[in-house]
């Protein structure tokens, strides 16, 4: 260990000489989100779930083909000329369509990618040494949301991709533009699904030192929302309102939306809601219609656009709900202590 | 000389603790700073401050002629920074860590593979470049570190407890090549250490630090002239056997000039005195028939400097009976243990 101040002596003259003349350098932005990327594509974590929803994607898709003869040719189903939506709506009864997969699947996916996110690299120690580099303390945590926006993302998509050409191929039918359209915005919003998952577990990461911790949490706030929140419901709901059939139809419709408004608390019901619309463009609303609305109306499809209206208040109540978190775990960030 | 490194008022509280408090210090270009003080005494706070990692209470702190608080980023563009527990991203080589923490300091890409690969050869770690950074050593963990901080050609290295856990060997290379970097590229080097021998062999200058306030600061001379005024030498003298009439050795040891102070602890005799009279001392105790074994001159190091200024703060501390008084109390305890 004798020469390195000669070394370095070197190293700092060529340093100024660098400084004269500029070279391209990547932002350290660019950097992060790419090391992130990297990091989330090799990690052990992403590569089973992924498997996972691979798995379920050829499932559906497999059941969806052995089962389209039948769903196209039903001539009742004004959807029946949909025929990609088809592909990943129909299901056989022996499993369950892609979308309720990915609304099941899609937040642990979330969960996985995000919910060591910040702790780790806390108790680990480089938390500090890359706050320590000129960069933006904000550039982190913006960086890892983008870095697993942009895997899901590319997951989602050419899952999608992979399913319009499969269907190509096997089929011989030319895609409808609006069919793409409609197939491209589901995948958004299975995006925007997993990305509520994944900001409230990076949140969970912020606040929670041990990455046990937030695990646990964002996994218990899963099931709650699966599971007992429906419960938790149907009992406030025998407990509370009366029973309907001494109502008149007026107050149980009335009756019926207060509890609509309760389910859609849920974040899987409004993906839920969100792609039944979107994929079957005969669905006209999401809650019960009366008679008076129904008279007229013709059982055709809807246009893409008046699907996406439909859809809209879900839509956006899921861009709220994920903006929320991020906007709180950016506000805790901000403001930690870093050191281990 | 020119400061580089300024603390003005600088102040944190955690609630109600006061981690550091009212801290005014200023390091010059091309020093070696030793921040000296007990674990908890508000070390890392104050290097987190210097950085812009930690909003100071009140006060501010300039590094370069720069706000850490204001322009963190300009600041750490200048200041290379290595904290006490440092981990790397341990399913990345080690090549790898040091390429990502180069491209966050924007070094050109072309560059920025070959710039790492020979820095890290520099700090001694050519052989293990491909192997990820979780299977590495305390020690190689701290050379990562090092080749880290450097990385970033900084004018300031702030090293938290730099040579904690790493084998002695390791220690002086460690500090011989901050030595150097300091001596050849005038980088200033502030660190933070409780391993007294270590700091004194390179800092030019001290300051101890308890309970958030800076006690004294200086070069170890001055600390111990200030210190040890009413008896500055001392020798030591150890007997084959324990003086039989210390008492009567005692008188005649006080009546050689300039002599203050005499403690007889079993077979050592220790002999306090404003002047340096040593062969003195030596010619009375063969004088006096005394097998001598072994003659020591001591000088004041930094042990004695530490415990000194602890054992002043603690009296000072029960006498004012502060809240911080306790923790310091127990520190002290668990030194004169040892």
């Amino acid at each position: 260990m004798t020469s390195q101040a000669a070394f370095f002596n070197g190293l700092f003259l060529a340093g100024s000489k660098r400084a004269e003349r500029p070279q391209k350098a990547a932002s350290p932005f660019s950097v992060i989100v790419r090391k992130e990327v990297a990091d989330q594509v090799r990690s052990w974590r992403f590569i089973i779930l992924a498997g996972l929803i691979l798995l379920t994607f050829f499932g559906a898709m497999y059941v969806s083909l052995a089962n389209i003869r039948s769903a196209v040719s039903d001539a009742r189903d004004p959807d029946s000329i949909f025929l990609y939506l088809k592909l990943l709506t129909v299901t056989g009864g022996s499993l369950p369509a892609f979308h309720v997969f990915i609304g099941f699947l899609g937040p642990l996916l979330g969960i996985a990618m995000g919910f060591d996110a910040i702790n780790s690299e806390q108790s680990g120690g480089s938390l500090i040494r890359v706050m320590a580099q000129p960069v933006y303390r904000d550039f982190l945590l913006t960086a890892k949301f983008t870095a697993s926006l942009i895997v899901i993302g590319t997951l989602f998509l050419s899952l999608s991709l992979l399913m319009i050409g499969g269907g190509l191929i096997i089929t011989g039918v030319p895609i409808a533009p609006s069919e793409f359209v409609r197939i491209i915005c589901f995948t958004a919003l299975s995006v925007v699904y997993v990305a509520f998952w994944l900001n409230l577990s990076i949140l969970l990461s912020v606040k929670f030192r041990q990455t046990a911790t937030s695990a646990l949490t964002a996994i218990a706030i899963w099931l709650f929302f699966t599971v007992f929140y429906q419960i938790l419901l149907n009992l406030a709901v025998t407990a509370l309102l009366p029973d309907p059939r001494q109502l008149s139809p007026d107050e149980v419709l009335s009756y019926n939306n207060v509890i609509m408004t309760f389910v859609r608390f849920v974040p899987s019901q409004l993906y839920a809601d969100a792609t039944t619309t979107l994929l079957m463009p005969s669905v006209r609303s999401l809650g019960p219609l009366t008679m008076e609305q129904m008279a007229g109306a013709i059982p055709s499809p809807l246009s893409v656009r008046e699907s996406l209206l439909v859809a809209w208040p879900q839509v956006s109540g899921l861009i709220a709900a994920t903006v929320a978190c991020f906007a709180l775990s950016y506000y805790l960030f901000m403001r930690k202590e870093i050191r281990t | 000389m020119e400061a580089i490194i300024e603390m003005n008022g600088l102040t944190k509280h955690y609630g109600r603790l006061k981690a550091v408090d009212d801290l005014h210090l200023s390091i010059g270009k091309g020093e070696i700073f030793g921040l000296l003080g007990p674990n908890g005494a508000g070390k890392s706070t104050t290097i987190l401050m210097l950085l812009g990692l930690t909003e100071p209470s009140s006060g501010e702190a300039r590094i370069c002629g720069l706000n850490a608080t204001r322009d963190p980023i300009s600041v750490k563009r200048k200041v290379g920074y290595m904290p006490d527990n440092v981990g790397f991203y341990n399913e990345l080589t080690a090549l790898e860590n040091l390429v990502y923490i180069a491209r966050l300091n924007g070094l050109p890409e072309s560059s920025v593979k070959n710039v790492a690969r020979e820095m890290l050869e520099e700090v001694g770690l050519q052989s293990a470049m491909h192997k990820k950074a979780g299977q590495f050593s305390r020690g190689m963990k701290q050379r990562l570190g090092l080749a880290e901080v450097l990385i970033k050609q900084p004018e300031v290295i702030i090293l938290d407890e730099p040579t904690l856990g790493i084998d002695p060997a390791g220690v002086k290379d460690f500090l011989g090549l901050i030595t150097q970097l300091n001596q050849r590229q005038g980088i200033t080097v502030l660190l933070s250490s409780h391993h007294l021998h270590q700091v004194q062999q390179v800092c030019t200058r001290v300051g101890i630090f308890v309970g958030g306030r800076l006690l004294a600061d200086g070069d170890i001379g001055t600390l111990a002239a200030r210190l040890f005024q009413t008896a500055p030498f001392v020798v030591e003298v150890a007997l084959r056997s324990t003086p039989e009439q210390p008492a009567e050795l005692e008188r005649e040891i006080l009546q050689l000039p300039s002599v203050k102070k005499i403690t007889f602890s079993g077979n050592i005799v220790e002999i306090a005195g404003d002047e340096d009279i040593t062969p003195d001392i030596v010619r009375l105790f063969v004088s006096r028939q005394l097998d001598v074994t072994g003659v020591q001159r001591k000088n004041y190091g930094l042990d004695e400097i530490y415990h000194r200024y602890f054992e002043n703060n603690l009296k000072e501390n029960i006498s004012h009976d502060k809240s911080s008084g306790l923790f310091q109390r127990s520190f002290f305890g668990r030194l004169k243990t040892r």
